[in-house]
């Protein structure tokens, strides 16, 4: 077994109980860029007449885990939601500069905003199964592209259940309203829904915050075995959390980006004052 | 200390009994109107049965004849139209305020609403006599029968889908709102467009609650007198299509009233009219409530 890469031995006590996460297969490349999907460029954002995210610039790695700390209120969950383009349907919203992903830019006028979504599956901080069955809520992406073919969806929602270690609890009740699981039950179930329509990222907004120890500690192995295939950006404030399972950290205070780097870096090697005195848990 | 806390207690018994024989009150209110209405319509049973009076249509008071059913039949002929006609311009006119408009249309529309809630429903009815009535006998009723005067069926349907269209539009819209921003997260986020989220989310999760609107808005339709009054013709005979005239059971109590003493059994009729339509709302609203229920377990 690897020993836990972090050399501040403080902090990677931090993380004693979870040698699971050892696993990772990516390590040994280190966090170079061998390809960035998704890039911002001097994104600023208003709702209103606030200005409420500041010369965004960022790079996010491809087929890594990274997170977004910051105290509360700094802008996390809104720049998750600009990423999908969710943060549209906000009163008063209105947007400058660009995101390239794939180096399509999703705020240009010939984008299609549900191709965006299809990329991004988001993970709310709830759980919000839609108010169907645990079969149409894994279905319901594919069916709104279009998909029909009975066959077919039935494979796509044993594979997604089984991804996400559900299939065996809920097989014998896939018709059931996916309402009655467990909270954490829910959690996976949404996170099965959003791999479903085949996305290339994760967006997580404290997906783990609402959940029962045992549930978190599902969710983040989760999130460690898909960084395999997708791309996951979550935002925590589990510090532990972002410590445990990041290879990329952003950490952003009151809506600029102050920090971003390797989770080795930022945790061990933080070059801002700030993130430093974040970190120490001076504010939060 | 403690007397101070048993005060507490005391005056908190009172209040709940208090709330508790005002409820009951309430309730008995409603209660007794139905046992006064069915009271004073007991006289007419004594010439003819509860179901001969429902299934004849022969209305001859001079005769003693009193048959129900063309007065059923107008009420829910018209109450049916209306909601056909009114539902789904409400639930569309909803769904996009809710899903697709910005919000200071929103608060055109409502102020809007609210005017058109509030305007009396004679002069919709002088509206429905002085345009729908004419359009119906002129325009459009020759497309489909020899002659209609356009005061009819359908005039009443129309005159009564407009008056609780305004209602309808601000249930769905409350209903609506109230459905979590996740759920539009959720569906939205997996690449559905709006219109695929208001279908398959929002409708979906606010079944129940469409019902419940509708019965609201029914039984609120069942029970509008004069509006429908002046636009459907008021002949007391069974309708057979939509250009014939009608006489629903409110109009009919409200014409009458003041002539009925000539008739010795006249004022039981009216009566047994007035308990009828009770009966009607009470039926409807219970069944409504009882389909709710149902819904909403196996939605939960
Ligand atoms: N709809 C809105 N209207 C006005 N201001 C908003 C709106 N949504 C967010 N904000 C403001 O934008 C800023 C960033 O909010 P955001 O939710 O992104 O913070 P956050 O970093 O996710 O905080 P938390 O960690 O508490 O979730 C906050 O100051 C907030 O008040
Ligand atoms: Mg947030």
């Amino acid at each position: 077994m690897k020993s836990y890469p972090y050399q501040n031995p403080s902090r990677a006590t931090w993380a004693e109980d979870y040698s699971f996460l050892n696993n990772d297969i990516n390590n040994d490349e280190g966090l170079a860029f061998n390809k960035s999907y998704l890039k911002v460029k001097d994104l600023n954002l208003y709702i209103h007449k606030a200005h409420i995210l500041k010369n965004v610039n960022l790079e996010i790695p491809d087929k890594k885990v990274t997170c977004i700390i910051g105290p509360s209120g700094c802008g996390k969950s809104t720049l998750l939601k600009t990423f999908n383009r969710l943060i549209d349907d906000t009163e008063g919203i209105k947007y400058e500069g660009s995101i390239l992903v794939d180096d399509t830019d999703i705020f240009d006028k010939k984008t299609e905003i549900t191709d965006i979504r299809k990329k991004m599956g988001l993970l709310s901080q709830r759980p919000c199964p839609l108010p169907m069955s645990i079969y149409d809520n894994i279905a319901f992406g594919c069916k709104m592209h279009g998909e029909r073919n009975r066959k077919k969806l039935n494979q796509i929602v044993e594979e997604q259940l089984k991804a996400v270690g559900l299939w065996e609890e809920v097989k014998n009740r896939l018709h059931a309203p996916a309402s009655k699981l467990s909270i954490g039950q829910q959690q996976r179930l949404c996170l099965a829904r959003g791999l479903a329509v085949e996305p290339e990222f994760i967006l997580a907004d404290e997906a783990t915050s609402a959940l029962d120890p045992i549930s978190s500690k599902h969710i983040e192995e989760l999130f460690v075995k898909l960084k395999q295939d997708y791309t996951i950006i979550l935002v925590t404030h589990t510090l532990r959390q972002a410590l445990r399972i990041a290879d990329h950290v952003i950490f952003m205070y009151l809506g600029e980006v102050i920090e971003a780097g390797s989770a080795d870096e930022i945790f061990n090697n933080p070059k801002q004052e700030l993130t430093r005195k974040y970190l120490e848990g001076a504010f939060s | 200390m403690s007397s101070n806390s048993s005060y507490r207690i005391l005056k908190n018994k009172i209040a709940g009994g208090l709330m508790f024989s005002i409820t009951v009150f309430s309730v008995l209110l409603v209660v007794l109107i139905g046992l006064g209405l069915y009271l004073k319509s007991v006289p007419i049973f004594e010439h003819n049965s509860f179901w001969h009076l429902i299934k004849s249509s022969e209305w001859r008071p001079g005769n003693n004849q009193f048959g129900f059913l063309p007065f059923i039949a107008g009420t829910l002929w018209i109450t049916l139209i209306a909601v056909i006609l009114a539902l789904p311009i409400a639930l569309l006119s909803a769904l996009f305020l809710t899903e697709f408009s910005k919000s200071y249309l929103k608060k055109w529309v409502f102020t809007a609403l609210d005017i058109l809630a509030g305007i009396p429903s004679v002069v919709y009815g002088v509206w429905g006599t002085l345009f729908i009535v004419p359009w119906i006998s002129e325009k459009l009723a020759p497309h489909f029968v020899e002659y209609s005067t356009g005061y009819t069926v359908l005039a009443g349907g129309i005159v009564l889908g407009v008056m609780i269209l305004p209602l309808l539009i601000s249930l769905f819209v409350e209903i609506f709102s109230a459905v979590p921003r996740e759920f539009r997260d959720a569906s939205l986020s997996l690449g559905a467009t709006k219109w695929q989220t208001s279908k398959h989310v929002i409708l979906r999760k606010t079944f129940p609650g469409i019902l419940a609107a509708v019965a609201l808005a029914l039984s609120r339709a069942f029970g509008e007198t004069i509006a429908v009054l002046m636009v459907c013709g008021n002949l007391p005979l069974l309708p057979h299509s939509l250009f014939d005239s009608c006489y629903p059971l409110p109009a009919l109590i409200a014409n009458n009233y003041g002539e009925m003493l000539s008739v010795p059994l006249y004022e039981s009729a009216l009566m047994l009219a007035a308990f009828l339509l009770f009966i009607v709302v009470f039926i409807f609203n219970a069944s409504s409530r009882a389909v709710i229920y149902r819904i909403e377990r196996k939605f939960k």
